[in-house]
């Protein structure tokens, strides 16, 4: 298996609206290696939104290709990308997404009930996820049981459970406060050096610095690539 | 996503939104009341109607000669009642020639009925059902004689002024302690001399089947009925079911015979069966049934419509959940699997609690009115499975849509 897991080869995406055409991606290459931690920054209509859409396999580009995990997902279909977004991606979203109704636990298994996995197994996995996460004594709290913080570490371990080949976080901290916040970048530094692949999509620099390569984008293209010297804490836990 | 996770998902999602849940299968819950309750009582209708009441009737091996259908139901045309004003009245010397020429071993009994008052010392009771008839009677009614005994051919041909009565006519004329048996009561202003009591009948739909006074054909209360010669039928009882279509062709010719019709004429007379009256139960029931699906059909319809409003108003309410799990898996069948299972088991609760209600009706129906009710075990089946067909119909489009959704949108996402 190649080292690289994600390569993006002159990616394009253009939306129409009405009788103007956006074009939000304007050809961006990109290649992320197994293991890496790497934070996506730009201002808003720099096109980072889409990119993550796109890197999470919720969208698919107007022309290039997408190699994720050896699998070229640019040219899938819906379906297709639905069993990819469950194997390969493991989202953490800004505002959380998890289910109201449904026990951390449950959230917890939900991407395992769409691979079809048994619900012992399930179990298992989840309790597991949800320990590695520091959050095995509220399983069976709801979301609105749980502080920001916790809800943010559900998801995390949501993301987790499937063991998917990147971890992608969509501001992750954006609705924390800055205690919660360094708690939660701390986890993410914690998972990266177990081996996790890391992708960060922030506009913030504060949260951009956690990861060790930090890429701008900047009118729907790649503004500048380079490595960022690793702060202590990930490299700690 | 397996089908187990989609209801238990389904069911805390209705238990999560009771009222709602409630208010859109109402119309499934009416529309399965209706058909359990209506064919529950038809159905013991139909029990009723082959034990009970044939056997009130005289049994199934039992038939008359008449003038006219006693019984009627749907198309009697002008014409058919003038052609049956016109017929020759059944008589005595018609009985008798049956009797003598039949082969097919039978009982015989003639039999003129009339409604009268008769009184006991001043007491009287009024619609009482008299029937002059033969002493085979008793046996062909399969009536037993409780008190005292019935009277007897020699009686008949004697015309004795005797009379059996009826458990409720007993109990009505005499007081409690007083010996029916051997008193003489009025019967139309005639004395009668009580001979015997009949074994209590019960009811018939409500109506006592004990209120009637028995008296020989031949006797003088005869008078108050019909003219001489002429009855009303001739009951005649084969020995067993099997051979009453032979009997009920031998009856026919023997009568065509008799009165000289023409091989085109039709029959002057009617040969009246428990079957008869059966068959025009039949003609009902048969009436209810094709009612039944009307009733039954719009408020599953109006039923199925509701369903589908709540779960196009739960899609829209659900479309970040429906993002969500996009994000995290979830094929297009998987989101339609849920929502149709969704509606499924919302319609199948209504059907549930449709049987329940309409199980309730029917046993009250029995509980507080003459009429009888059976469960018909089809019907429950039968409900269960239009349950099902609603909610998977009514299902399959806020389904779709929630399938289709794009999941950027539904998360939020620009």
């Amino acid at each position: 298996m190649s080292d690289i897991i994600i390569q993006l080869t002159g990616i394009t995406r253009d939306y129409v609206m009405g009788s103007e055409v956006v074009r939000a991606l304007r050809g961006v290459d990109l290649s992320i290696r197994r293991n890496e931690y790497v934070a996506i920054m730009g201002p808003s209509g720099s096109g980072k939104s889409t990119m993550m859409n796109m890197l999470g396999c919720l969208d698919t580009p107007t022309g290039g290709s997408y190699w994720l995990n050896g699998n070229e997902v640019s040219t899938m279909r819906d379906d297709d990308l639905a069993r990819v977004r469950n194997r390969e991606i493991g989202f953490v979203f800004q505002t959380f997404n998890l289910l109201p109704r449904a026990s951390a636990l449950a959230n917890v298994e939900l991407p395992l009930v769409y691979a079809g996995t048994s619900a012992r197994e399930r179990r298992r996995r989840a309790e597991h996820a949800l320990q590695r996460v520091g959050l095995g004594a509220r399983m069976d709290h709801r979301p609105n049981e749980l502080s920001g913080g916790q809800r943010q570490r559900v998801a995390i371990a949501r993301a987790l459970v499937n063991e998917p080949s990147i971890l992608l976080a969509d501001e992750p901290t954006g609705n924390l406060d800055s205690t919660t916040s360094e708690e939660i970048m701390r986890l993410f530094g914690g998972l990266h050096a177990q081996g996790q692949t890391v992708i960060l999509v922030t506009h913030e620099p504060d949260i951009a610095a956690h990861a060790h390569r930090v890429v701008v984008l900047r009118d729907g293209v790649v503004d500048s690539d380079r490595p960022n010297p690793p702060r202590a804490e990930s490299a700690a836990a | 996503m397996p089908i187990l996770e989609a209801v238990w998902l389904a069911l805390s999602s209705i238990r999560a939104q009771k009222l709602k849940s409630f208010f859109s299968l109402v119309g499934v819950l009416i529309g399965v009341t209706f058909l359990i309750a209506v064919v529950s009582i038809v159905q013991g209708m139909n029990v009723y109607m082959t034990s009970k009441f044939a056997d009130a009737i005289g049994g199934i091996n039992t038939f008359q000669v008449q003038t006219r259908p006693n019984m009627t139901f749907g198309n009697v045309t002008d014409e058919m009642w003038k052609e049956w004003q016109r017929r020759p009245r059944i008589t005595t010397e018609d009985a008798a020639y049956i009797e003598d020429k039949m082969e097919t071993p039978a009982h015989f009994s003639r039999e003129s009925e009339t409604s009268i008052g008769v009184a006991y010392r001043g007491k009287s009771a009024t619609g009482i059902d008299l029937e002059a008839v033969d002493a085979a009677f008793f046996d062909i009614k399969h009536w037993n004689v409780a008190d005292g005994r019935a009277f007897v051919p020699q009686e008949v041909q004697a015309g004795a002024p005797v009379v059996v009565i009826g458990n409720d006519l007993a109990d009505g004329l005499f007081p409690v302690g007083v010996q029916p048996v051997g008193k003489t009561i009025d019967v139309g202003g005639i004395p009668y001399r009580v001979i015997g009591v009949v074994e209590k009948q019960g009811t018939l739909f409500g109506i006592s089947l004990d209120k009637f006074a028995v008296i020989p054909i031949t006797s003088p209360a005869r008078r108050l009925i019909d003219r001489p010669h002429v009855i009303q039928d001739l009951q005649i009882q084969t020995e067993n079911p099997a051979q009453m279509a032979q009997a009920v062709d031998e009856v026919t010719t023997l009568m065509r015979v008799r009165r000289g019709l023409k091989p085109s004429d039709g029959n002057n007379f009617d040969i009246g069966t428990a079957q008869d009256a059966l068959d025009q139960w039949g003609k009902i029931s048969k009436i209810l049934f094709l009612a039944l699906p009307g009733l039954v059909g719009i408020s599953l319809v109006v039923g199925g419509i509701v369903i589908m409003n709540i779960m196009l108003m739960s899609v829209v309410e659900r479309t970040r959940e429906i993002g969500i799990r996009k994000a995290l898996g979830a094929r297009r069948q998987d989101i339609l699997a849920q929502f149709v299972v969704e509606s499924t088991v919302l319609s199948l609760t209504g059907a549930g609690a449709g049987i329940l209600t309409g199980l309730a009706l029917a046993f009250a129906v029995r509980a507080w009115t003459p009429l009888p009710a059976a469960v018909a075990p089809w019907s429950i089946g039968m409900a269960v499975g239009l349950g099902l067909l609603v909610g998977i119909v009514a299902g399959v489009y806020p389904a779709q849509q929630a399938a289709k959704l794009d999941p950027i949108i539904a998360l939020g996402h620009e």
